[in-house]
């Protein structure tokens, strides 16, 4: 697994201290054009991994490092006040960053992440740091174990920056459900990152970490991403292994990446991949080196993508999407079919019992992953003179109105007398789901759809109307109760804040074809006009 | 999980203050399925109740005579695997609480089962030990309860497809009990995990919970509701014991709690086809008081009826008291408890291979009913065989002695007098002894051509047993080898006549008795080697000969 640290093989980078130099992130992102709509005006270069960019820098000797810590660090300083993406922010960044320096001063070999700057969300284990999920029953929780995905970016040299906001325990679209703090849109303050892992795609944005891993059950990942313009990436069920992620729906859930480019989320997916002896979901197909797919524009041929069959969803277009999202999703289809891609339309028919089906089997399965929380081994306890009373009030004040909500969901769905009606239910809805996917799949190599209805929404906006918010992840819930890996990455902008708001395009592979998702994403992405979707500096930061 | 690690994390006590809750609870504690919501309720003294010991044993005989009892038990085994079922933690009993545990069979956040690949492969063997048919396709569910020793909130256990069903057990009944052979059902069996344990604190003011027998691996078997007494229960838990030992899976100690038992029973008038209302038994902690409390369970409810006072018979679960040679009430149900059982999302199905499960069936080794069944077609009555065939190692320490050569009968006597009253007193067990099955087979084939006495062989036994070494070495040393020389008898026989002169004159005027006189002398004379038969021949020929 752990590869040394060595030249990039195939891509032409820009170097890493464009981004790093003397110059604030920030800074650099207001003088840069963001791009618009009517894109041809503005040309900016295609956004470059930062992955690449530091292994090369590294290696060659252009800086250190403890420089890129300390930098992400003092950014980490100015912005938080504003974005309250990280509920905890690790004390050994800098020690951890020395430790690679002194390797590579001393010839040693440093694994393929060395110097990576990598945000945690936190449901996700880090020995001896805090991770609670956002929910006070976990508050000051430091587990004893790293999870297999943050052992093994601690084993090719990922530094892990702190653990990101999130809604408590996955539960939620906006990341207002923390229990702790509410994360903001770097690209509007008074907006959403999205949810649940808003914390993890919102520090990717603002440059407070190169890339993140967040969890993705319904969406979590997909549409934060699209909320902040950051790629994500929601790799096949199984392909990570979920041993050390808090549960919220064991059959749902996985282990996604976030970066700022397809290339570094793709990367980290490679490094965090691959079967796993802790967790007997976890699948033993091979996880292809997807570098490959990650070459230079220069050596793209005009029609880079030709022959690929892509399927544009006609249930995602359809009324309760916004006019901005529906038309950037078509231009994103224009952009395939001018890449060389063969894209028609394809109906999902059961596409819209998807997400009744999945708030089913999301809440059953997360009321019986939440029983552990109890008050008995970790977490809060509250005294009580009687064991039911126990329960009653460590559960009743640790979780949060939205988790005790699916709770009873869920527990009502698997009761007597339901189940059949229920569980049972959403389960054959399951099939029929994994069976259209399937026959649109066999037709197309990927199928497209917008990854949310909208761009971000106004903090507060939804906090009152669940059924609002849950109609939101229409768009995603489908490929999770399929099994499914999808791309999502910023296609365009709409209106909105001060320099307007992004909007994702998600592309849906066949299972365990996440290369080929990365390889159109990449492409699409290099050749996008106006791309490089940087937000707007935030006040003060300079 | 590394155990180093695992040291720096400490449980929170779980602490309950001010109440008697658990207290009052604390002869129940080895018996884990107590629900939370009922233990608020429950006394510890059962109500007043029908004395079932004040009626004439007549009477009390002819109201059972009018009853039938229907009797199902549930049967826990644990599995003696050396790790837990779902972690790689050590699985075993008596340790410091809480030094066998980890992330997984600790409940914490993240952390997944994974299933030991054994615990399938004892389902599978004690599945067709039990004549049942595998599910070549089965899963994992969870049953979902709150309690402070189930760390995950939920159990995880096989609910609608278990791993083997519809089998079935013989069993014989001993002589003393009636006799008899009998088959009873078995409906399924299961395999699931373990609970922890909770620790009470002398003054009742707060529990601690105990992790290590969390996660480990059991099966539970149900049977049909076959049984009709006491006895025929009792037998069929004891045969559940002998199978579960004969194929290695569990060491079934009822103590230990790797075996438990709770029993369902009804009874219902003789002839009436419908159930009546069914008790639990629990904290049966030997197969006598299994019998036991049955047998009083029965009479208990029979009176009710004889009373007409059936409709106090309830759904209820009550515990054997040992000291009060009874039962009484835990707790009363209140309805059927909703477990809200789910397909278990961590585990993949389990997926048996018709190659696996023949594998298995080859080797399993020759069980309790094969083996009684062979040990009587061998000509040993019931008594010997249920003796012979009841402890796994006793039937293979047998076995190698007639394999060897040994006379049936006469290994069957040695092992069941004098070597069992031995391993009784010393407290040992057959494992234990130092004599080997073909020492054994040798001073049963050194008496049998006459080489020593029985006498002796008796001797020698228990000194073997004690401290080993050869049978031939042993009568050598000792020069025990028989006298069997009609001459050398004799010599010694005319010895003891002509120093005998008073006893040989009474005797030759009529006190025949006087012969045990003589033959004890002459036995004595040779030091006990003497052939008796001869000896007691010749002596006859001097002893009535004319001067």
């Amino acid at each position: 697994m752990l590869s040394t640290l060595q030249p990039p093989r195939s891509l032409t980078l820009l170097p890493f201290r464009r981004l790093h130099g003397s110059k604030t992130i920030a800074s650099l992102a207001s003088a840069s054009s963001s791009p618009t709509l009517d894109a041809a005006a503005s040309v900016s270069p295609p956004p470059q991994s930062q992955i690449l960019a530091t292994r090369r820098s590294l290696l060659s000797g252009e800086t250190t490092a403890s420089e890129i810590a300390k930098s992400h660090l003092s950014r980490i300083r100015l912005t938080e006040p504003h974005l309250k993406c990280f509920l905890h922010v690790s004390e050994t960044v800098l020690k951890e960053a020395q430790e690679i320096d002194r390797r590579i001063s001393k010839g040693e070999e440093v694994g393929p992440l060395a110097g990576v700057m990598i945000g945690v969300k936190d449901n996700i284990c880090t020995e001896g740091m805090p991770s609670t999920a956002a929910s006070r029953i976990l508050e000051h929780y430091r587990p004893p174990f790293d999870a297999t995905a943050v052992k093994r970016i601690k084993e090719m040299g990922g530094i892990v920056v702190g653990k990101t906001n999130m809604d408590e325990f996955g539960m939620g679209s906006t990341t207002e459900a923390s229990a702790f703090q509410v994360t903001a849109n770097p690209w509007d303050l008074t907006r959403v990152p999205g949810g649940s892992s808003g914390g993890s795609a919102a520090a990717v944005a603002a440059r407070q970490c190169m890339v993140s891993l967040g969890s993705d059950t319904g969406g979590s990942v997909r549409q934060p991403a699209s909320f902040c313009g950051v790629v994500g990436l929601k790799p096949t069920y199984g392909r990570v292994s979920r041993f050390g992620l808090m549960a919220y729906a064991s059959s749902l859930d996985v282990i996604g990446c976030f970066g700022s480019t397809v290339a570094d989320a793709g990367m980290l997916l490679h490094a965090v991949s691959g079967y796993d002896r802790f967790d007997s979901t976890s699948s033993k197909q091979d996880v292809p080196e997807f570098e490959s797919q990650f070459l230079s524009m220069d050596s793209f041929e005009s029609k880079p993508l030709k022959g690929v069959k892509v399927g544009l969803i006609r249930e995602t277009l359809e009324e309760g999407v916004d006019s901005g999202v529906r038309s950037a999703t078509q231009e994103a289809a224009s952009h395939l079919e001018a890449l060389g891609c063969v894209v028609t339309e394809v109906s999902l028919p059961s596409f819209s019992l998807g997400l009744p089906a999945y708030y089913v089997i999301a809440s059953s399965e997360s009321s019986s992953n939440l029983s552990r929380y109890d008050g008995v081994r970790y977490g809060n306890q509250v005294m009580a003179d009687e064991l039911n009373k126990l329960y009653e009030c460590s559960r009743g004040q640790g979780f949060g109105g939205e988790v005790k909500m699916r709770i009873l969901m869920g527990t009502y769905a698997l009761s007597a007398g339901y189940y059949d009606a229920y569980y049972k239910r959403a389960q054959q809805v399951r099939t029929l789901i994994r069976k259209d996917f399937k026959a649109a799949l066999d037709q197309n190599d990927i199928l497209i759809s917008p990854a949310a209805p909208s761009a971000a929404y106004k903090i507060g906006e939804k906090k009152d109307d669940p059924l609002a918010m849950y109609a939101g992840d229409i768009m995603t819930v489908n490929v999770n109760l399929a099994g499914l890996p999808a791309i999502v990455l910023p296609c365009g902008l709409v209106e909105g804040g001060p320099s307007g708001l992004p909007v994702g395009l998600q592309m849906v592979g066949a299972a365990f074809d996440e290369e080929k998702l990365l390889k159109v994403g990449h492409i699409f992405e290099q050749t996008l006009k106006g791309s490089g979707f940087v937000p707007p500096a935030l006040p003060n930061v300079a | 999980m590394s155990t180093t690690l695992l040291r720096t994390i400490q449980p929170n006590h779980f602490t309950l203050l001010g109440t008697a809750l658990f207290r009052r609870n604390r002869t129940t504690t080895t018996s884990r399925h107590i629900s939370v919501r009922c233990l608020g309720s429950q006394t510890a003294s059962s109500q007043p109740r029908t004395a079932p010991k004040n009626h004439g044993s007549n009477k009390l005989d002819e109201i059972l005579r009018d009853y039938e009892a229907v009797i199902g038990i549930e049967t826990h085994v644990q599995l003696s695997t050396s790790t837990k079922a779902f972690c790689t933690c050590p699985n075993t009993y008596g340790s410091k609480p809480n030094t066998s545990i980890c992330p997984v069979c600790m409940g914490l956040p993240g952390a997944l089962p994974v299933l030991s690949s054994k615990v399938v492969d004892f389902g599978v063997r004690l599945g067709l030990a039990l004549n049942c048919g595998l599910s070549l396709k089965s899963k994992f569910d969870r049953k979902q309860y709150f309690y402070p020793d189930l760390p995950k909130g939920y159990q995880i256990s096989q609910f609608d497809v278990p791993i083997a069903s519809g089998g079935y057990v013989d069993v014989d009944i001993p002589l003393e009990f009636g006799g008899g052979h009998r088959r009873f059902g078995i409906t399924r069996v299961h395999m699931e995990e373990d609970a922890g344990k909770l620790l009470h604190s002398d003054t009742g003011d707060y529990s601690q919970v105990d992790l290590n027998r969390a996660g480990v691996p059991l099966l539970e078997i149900v049977s049909e509701p076959d049984m009709r007494s006491g006895i025929e229960a009792a037998e069929y838990g004891s045969e559940m014991q002998r199978i579960v030992r004969y194929l290695g899976v569990s060491n079934g100690n009822m103590q230990e709690g790797s075996l438990r038992c709770d029993v369902n029973i009804s009874i219902r008038p003789i002839g009436q086809a419908q159930f009546g209302t069914k008790v639990e038994i629990k904290n049966l902690n030997a197969f006598s008081a299994m019998s036991r409390a049955i047998d009083y369970e029965i009479t208990r409810q029979a009176l009710l009826y004889n009373q007409g006072q059936a409709d106090q018979i309830v759904t209820e679960t009550r515990l054997w008291d040992e000291g009060a040679q009874k039962t009484v009430t835990m707790r009363k149900k209140e309805g059927l408890a909703d477990y809200r059982y789910f397909p278990e999302p961590d585990l993949p199905e389990v997926i048996l291979t018709q190659e696996y499960v023949d594998s298995i069936r080859a080797s399993l080794p020759e069980l309790p009913e094969a083996k009684r069944r062979r040990y009587e077609a061998m000509g040993l009555g019931i008594q010997d065989v249920l003796f012979l065939a009841n402890d796994v190692s006793v039937a293979e320490y047998f076995d190698q002695v007639i394999g060897k050569g040994a006379d049936v009968k006469s290994a069957a006597n040695w092992l069941m007098s004098d070597i069992a009253a031995y391993l009784k007193n010393e407290e040992l067990s057959i494992s234990d002894v130092k004599l080997t099955p073909q020492e054994l087979a040798e001073l049963i084939a050194a008496i049998k051509d006459e080489t020593i006495s029985g006498k002796i062989g008796k001797q020698i036994l228990f000194e073997l047993l004690a401290k080993g070494g050869t049978v031939q070495g042993m009568i050598k040393e000792k020069d025990l080898v028989q006298i069997t020389d009609p001459v050398e008898i004799e010599k010694m026989i005319m010895k003891v006549i002509s120093e005998s002169p008073k006893q040989l004159e009474q005797y030759r005027s009529g006190r025949t008795k006087l012969q045990g006189f003589f033959a004890g002398q002459v036995m004595k004379m040779s030091k006990g080697k003497a052939n008796p038969a001869l000896l007691n021949k010749i002596l006859l020929e001097k002893l009535d000969a004319k001067e």
